[in-house]
């Protein structure tokens, strides 16, 4: 009898000092993000006296321009909405494990359908539903893009990291022809689509320059986040990613799971594309690529698939390069030193995560 | 270093250990453990899963460094670093797990460990494996890829190479549990050759009756300790019996009988009952890694209990697949009830009572990082109560995984542990409270003492008679034919994926399955 | 349309085949070395960048081409040290660590090339080529394959010494165990982590030099971002050769030749968008995976830290 009772009282005392312990969670989650942040910051900033700029005036002109400055912060959220959308598609995908290093070629396939067909539906319809249709046909093109990776992966077992980076360059590469050859405005000397008024895009929110678009980002996000969390299908998509031979053994479809997964990434990846086409670009000039996909994947690592992180980590991102931009500008520092200063938080990040380990192991013996 | 000195050590220790103890986040594996290991004696290490023989080992083989003690070495204290250190010093392993590349041939595996500058000297290796091929009178296919080779002879492959690098103490690590009876019989015949040579083997083993056979020497290990040694004289002097008895005593504290014999209840089986299960020409199509099935038949009455037996790899696995439906069959029948079920899915063949126990426990079995409560529901996700419309319920799975836990008697710390940290006993025990959960009626286990130690092992046993009394329709595949014997009321015979036959479990069972097992008629 | 297929176009066109072929053979070269040993270099364009840029500074300021790609394959074994000790010893997300080295010296090299040459834009002098004798003279593919850079000719020696590496050396053997079964590997007295590293440096210095190569002898100059991807082809390419350095070379050329067409075109004129030719490898290869698509044949272990004793 007490073996029985045993396991199942330890259970319950655990449960009663749980709420303590995820305090205590918390706290030590918040120091191991902010402290590796810090310490990228100081890395960075050598990097900065190195090349002769003053890091204090430099960082204090970006948090100025990125998140203080009333014209700043309304870019910054502005910059969010399509990072939101890719943020999301990402942690469907790697929360699967499933690489999909695509992203680039869905989000421009998704922006040139938008700009392409926008300024057509708003003549034969009104703008709101001319939106509506252009994000979903901008969807379903993405959907069809990953079509290819996505079978190869769940019927051939081919590799999707190599089919989804060569898809990728297929993908920049049609946005081009078709920019150029097929949806090219014919009034501009420049290649470019036909721009979409701006009275026929997104609405703003209130009497700010901020695109509605970032409620769509924040709601799409958040939605994906409880699907994977709380919901059996969440749950299918994360056995598959954590132990793809235990799905088999469930009697999960996995081929089909996959395919489904594949298609919501990139679906939000082609939707990140239509939501700053019509919320902020109106049209798409020519090799135009501003490669949000694989700078997103760091933000997603950096906040462990973990919506809600993402949704912090995509704002800081957004500060830095909204401000890096006016940087560049103002103090003539490239705007690539954003790029920098994320990677050494990412290695940063990877290492203190990586002690943290260690010294919770060596604590534990 | 050189295989000449073997002899000159005489009757002196190759190896001494002296109050080695290793410790490991929350286990001491090893408590200040002695041994001797001598020339011309086969050395059983005796002990149940985690009594610490693989922590022994590993020290031995220079994978780890004991925290206390020391390791003399032609007794001098010396410092096993590394694996390479460990070669140098004469001490060739052969490892639980094989430990050669699938993608190169045996050759180049034997190469292996060569100076990175060199060309592989093939020519010179083709003659020393011929001339040690010859003393022990084995035959191995140099040229062939090790993916295409059995487990036994990927095992003699290793045994060889232990041999090429002059070995003088050969270590084998759990070597039988991938042996067929037959395999068995030729390493113990090897390993005496080996000892006569002058060779020191260690035997690592949790099987009394292997220990007795092949050993001069046995220690015993439990939780860590050496509970007691019977030195070679002693073994002479004492029976085979005797000697299990005694050897039962050290590791169990009590005087008994070899507690793997247990005896089989006899059950009645209502013979007129109708089969819950019924097969019928299962066919399966042959992989590159994995034979096919040919016309499989067979029918299990409630409450009986069906064994395969049979050598690993002759198609059980793929037999526990297709009638689980995650394996396509390209023909026959399975009937669950008169009920045809084979062109159903996975989940719905569940959903009708069909179970099947998976001996691979964290490969497919469960989701290591996942917690233990969630681990109980792989296979009914989406399913009410634990989901409504789709959304988590955590609830409700909490209390009945609670429930699990309590009727299963899981040891873990509490249900959000990650299953993978859990003992193999008690992740088979998730398993078993998953599969034999409400609406079972007809169970597969595959292997399911494999690797388990002896008190979950017959904890494990008693569950399955239960079930099995319960009036479910169980089929047992075990490559163990004393389990089987122990436990089945029929006992059919699997061989290069068709059933050979099928025999009562009488007296004279174990002769006859053992015939149809190489290859005669029963 | 005459001039398309005249004997000096499709000379000029070969020619720039090759010199377009070259650094994605290099970067193809190095990562199968780092896959044959199990790591996934997915850093292998920040190698590349790091090589683009350290070999145009060093071959700018001693004026020595051959410094360069000296400093050029440092520089990328610079970086491969950073992604070695990350990834191979202390065994963090080697996909993680590869985007983040990636993402760094994309802006790092822009960064500092934005504040050292931005306003000058220097140039490097035109390159010698060697000239084989008798075999240059051969119409058409003589001037375009044997009057190159000496270091053309040494990069395609390097596939059959690779090759050689591979099936007839020790070498060869511990890098492919150290893929496909670790631990056997570490039985067998060798250490994987060395083992590991040595793969993962090796690909620093292939890819750094393929970066310098096209700093120095293909465009002449550095620009942010010269190398567009071409460390990305370079996976694809080594994935695609399973382990075979030959294939990598075909690979590399089928990708030139059609990197090459597109500046062709548009010296003769034609007026289709670069990008339709760009695609066209992609599809190419795209289609073959689609109608022959078996099962990619990656070690074993391949992104998988090594740690002793672990089961």
């Amino acid at each position: 009898m007490s073996i029985d009772t045993a396991p199942a009282s330890s259970a319950t005392a655990l449960d009663a000092t749980a709420a303590m312990a995820t305090r205590r969670d918390i706290q030590h989650r918040l120091l191991m993000t902010l402290g590796p942040i810090l310490a990228a910051l100081i890395i960075a900033g050598c990097i900065l006296l190195a090349v002769g700029v003053d890091p204090l005036a430099y960082y204090s002109f970006v948090l100025e321009r990125g998140l203080l400055s009333p014209l700043g912060i309304q870019q910054t959220l502005t910059r969010m909405a399509p990072l939101l959308f890719l943020a999301a598609g990402l942690i469907v995908a790697f929360r699967a494990g499933m690489w999909n290093l695509g992203g680039d070629g869905q989000f421009l396939l998704g922006a040139i359908t938008a700009a392409a067909s926008a300024p057509v539906f708003v003549q034969i319809m009104p703008s709101w539903l001319a939106l509506i249709c252009s994000f979903v046909i901008a969807m379903v093109v993405a959907v069809i893009w990953s079509l290819v990776p996505a079978l190869l992966r769940a019927y051939q077992g081919v590799n999707e990291i190599i089919t989804t980076l060569m898809m990728t360059f297929l993908g920049t590469s049609l946005a081009n022809v078709l920019v150029k050859l097929v949806f090219r405005d014919p009034g501009t000397t420049v290649p470019q689509t036909r721009t979409l008024p701006v009275e026929d895009r997104l609405p703003r929110l209130f009497d700010t320059t901020i695109t509605s678009g970032l409620l769509l980002g924040l709601a799409a996000i958040i939605t994906v986040h409880l699907m994977m969390t709380r919901t059996a299908f969440g749950l299918k998509l994360r056995i598959v990613g954590a132990n793809p031979r235990a799905a088999i053994h469930a009697g999960l479809g996995v081929p089909k799971l996959t395919i489904a997964v594949f298609a919501m990434s990139a679906g939000l990846a082609g939707l990140a594309g239509a939501v700053d086409i019509l919320g902020v670009q109106g049209n798409v000039r020519a090799d135009w690529n501003p490669a949000y996909g694989l700078a997103v994947i760091p933000v997603v690592f950096l906040a462990r698939m973990n919506g809600f992180a993402a949704i912090g980590f995509v704002f800081l991102l957004s500060v830095l390069s909204i401000g890096g931009e006016s940087a560049a500008r103002r103090l003539g520092v490239p705007n690539h030193f954003t790029l920098v200063l994320v990677s050494i938080v990412l290695i940063v990040l990877a290492l203190a995560e990586y002690i943290d380990h260690r010294y919770n192991q060596s604590r534990r013996a | 270093m050189s295989s000449a000195s073997s002899l000159s050590v005489g009757k002196r220790d190759i190896v001494a250990l002296e109050g080695v103890t290793k410790r490991f986040p929350g286990v001491v594996a090893n408590d200040s453990v002695d041994l001797a290991i001598r020339p011309g004696e086969v050395h059983v290490l005796l002990g149940e899963n985690g009594a610490g023989k693989s922590t022994l080992i590993g020290m031995l083989s220079g994978l780890q460094q004991p925290d206390e003690g020391r390791i003399l070495v032609d007794g001098e204290p010396t410092a096993i670093t590394s694996p390479r250190k460990a070669l140098a010093l004469g001490i060739g392993t052969v490892f639980q797990h094989m430990m050669l590349v699938p993608t190169l041939t045996v050759a180049e595996n034997l190469l292996l460990g060569g100076p990175w500058w060199q060309r592989p000297k093939t020519e010179e290796l083709e003659a020393r494996v011929a001339k040690i091929t010859r003393t022990l009178d084995i035959t191995v296919k140099l040229h062939a890829k090790v993916s295409e080779l059995s487990l036994g002879e990927q095992q003699q492959v290793e045994i060889l190479r232990a041999m090429v690098r002059n070995s003088r103490l050969l270590i084998l690590d759990e070597s039988t549990s991938m042996l067929t009876p037959k395999g068995i019989d030729e390493l113990g015949t090897l390993m005496r050759r080996l000892v006569e040579q002058g060779l020191a083997i260690v035997f690592i083993t949790h099987k009394l009756k292997e220990a007795a056979a092949f050993g001069d020497r046995i220690s015993v290990l439990k939780l860590g300790r050496k509970v007691g040694e019977i030195p070679p004289e002693r073994f002479r002097a004492l029976g085979e019996q005797t000697v299990i008895s005694e050897i039962v005593g050290l590791m169990f504290g009590k005087q008994k009988d070899d507690p793997e014999a247990a005896e089989r209840p006899v059950r009645t089986i209502r013979a007129e009952a109708a089969p819950l299960l019924e097969v019928r020409d299962l066919a399966v199509a042959p992989t590159d890694d994995a034979p096919g099935l040919s016309s499989i038949s067979f029918d299990i009455r409630p409450g009986e209990l069906l064994g395969i037996a049979g050598m690993d790899g002759n198609g059980q696995k793929q037999l526990a697949e297709a009638l689980a439906g995650q394996r396509t069959a390209v023909g026959g029948s399975v009937r669950l009830l008169g009920e045809p079920i084979e062109a159903l899915s996975v989940g719905e063949r569940r959903q009708r009572g069909f179970r099947y126990l998976t001996d691979d426990r964290l490969g497919e079995g469960t989701v290591g990082t996942f917690p233990v409560s969630i681990n109980f529901f792989l296979k009914q996700v989406g399913a009410a109560p634990f989901w409504r419309k789709g959304v988590e319920q955590r609830a409700e799975i909490d209390k009945r995984a609670a429930q699990l836990v309590r009727e299963f008697d899981v040891r873990t710390p509490s249900l959000k542990t990650p299953v993978a940290r859990l003992s193999g006993g008690n992740i088979q025990k998730v398993l078993l409270a998953r599969e034999l959960a409400e609406g079972a009626k007809v169970v597969i286990f595959n292997k399911p003492t494999y690797g388990l130690d002896l008190a979950n092992t017959l904890a494990s046993r008693q569950r399955i008679r239960d079930t099995a009394a319960r009036g479910l329709a169980v089929l047992l595949i075990s490559t163990d034919l004393e389990e089987l014997l122990s436990m089945c009321d029929r006992i059919a015979v699997i061989s290069n994926g068709s059933l050979v036959g099928t025999v009562e479990n009488a007296d004279d069972a174990r002769t006859r399955v053992g015939r149809l097992m190489i290859g005669l008629a029963a | 349309m005459t001039g398309l297929f005249s004997e000096v176009f499709l000379s000029a066109l070969l020619f720039g085949a090759v010199t377009a072929a070259i650094p994605l053979l290099l970067a193809g070269l190095g990562e199968q070395m780092s896959e044959k040993a199990g790591v996934l270099n997915i850093g292998i364009e920040g190698m590349m960048l790091a090589g683009a840029y350290l070999g145009f500074v060093g071959a700018f300021y001693s004026g020595s081409l051959w410094l360069g790609f000296l400093t050029g394959a440092g520089g990328g074994i610079a970086v491969a040290l950073v992604m070695a000790l990350l990834c191979v010893r202390i065994g963090l997300n080697q996909i993680v660590i590869g985007i983040a080295l990636t993402l760094g010296l994309e802006g790092l090299t822009a960064l500092l090339h934005h504040f050292q040459f931005s306003r000058s834009y220097p140039r490097l002098p035109a390159v010698d080529v060697t000239v084989i004798p008798l075999l240059s003279n051969i119409p058409v593919i003589g001037p375009a394959l044997f009057r190159q850079h000496l270091i053309v000719y040494l990069a395609v020696a390097l596939v059959f010494a690779i090759g050689y590496i591979y099936r007839r050396t020790q070498l060869g053997l511990n890098l492919q165990a150290a893929g496909d079964k670790p631990a056997a590997l570490d039985v067998a007295g060798i250490d994987v982590v060395r083992t590991r590293t040595v793969a993962v440096l090796a690909t620093g210095a292939l890819a750094g030099l393929g970066g310098a190569y096209l700093a120095n002898v293909g465009a002449g100059l550095f620009i942010p971002f010269i190398t567009n991807g071409a460390g990305f082809l370079g996976i694809v390419l080594a994935m695609l050769a399973r382990g075979r350095p030959v294939w990598v070379l075909f690979g590399a050329l089928l990708f030139g030749v059609c990197l090459s067409l597109t500046t062709a075109m548009q010296v003769a004129g034609i007026n289709i968008p670069t990008d339709v030719i760009q695609m066209l490898p992609f599809l190419a290869v795209m289609i073959m995976l689609v109608l022959f698509g078996r099962r990619a044949s990656l070690p074993a272990a391949l992104g998988i830290p090594y740690e002793r004793g672990a089961r």
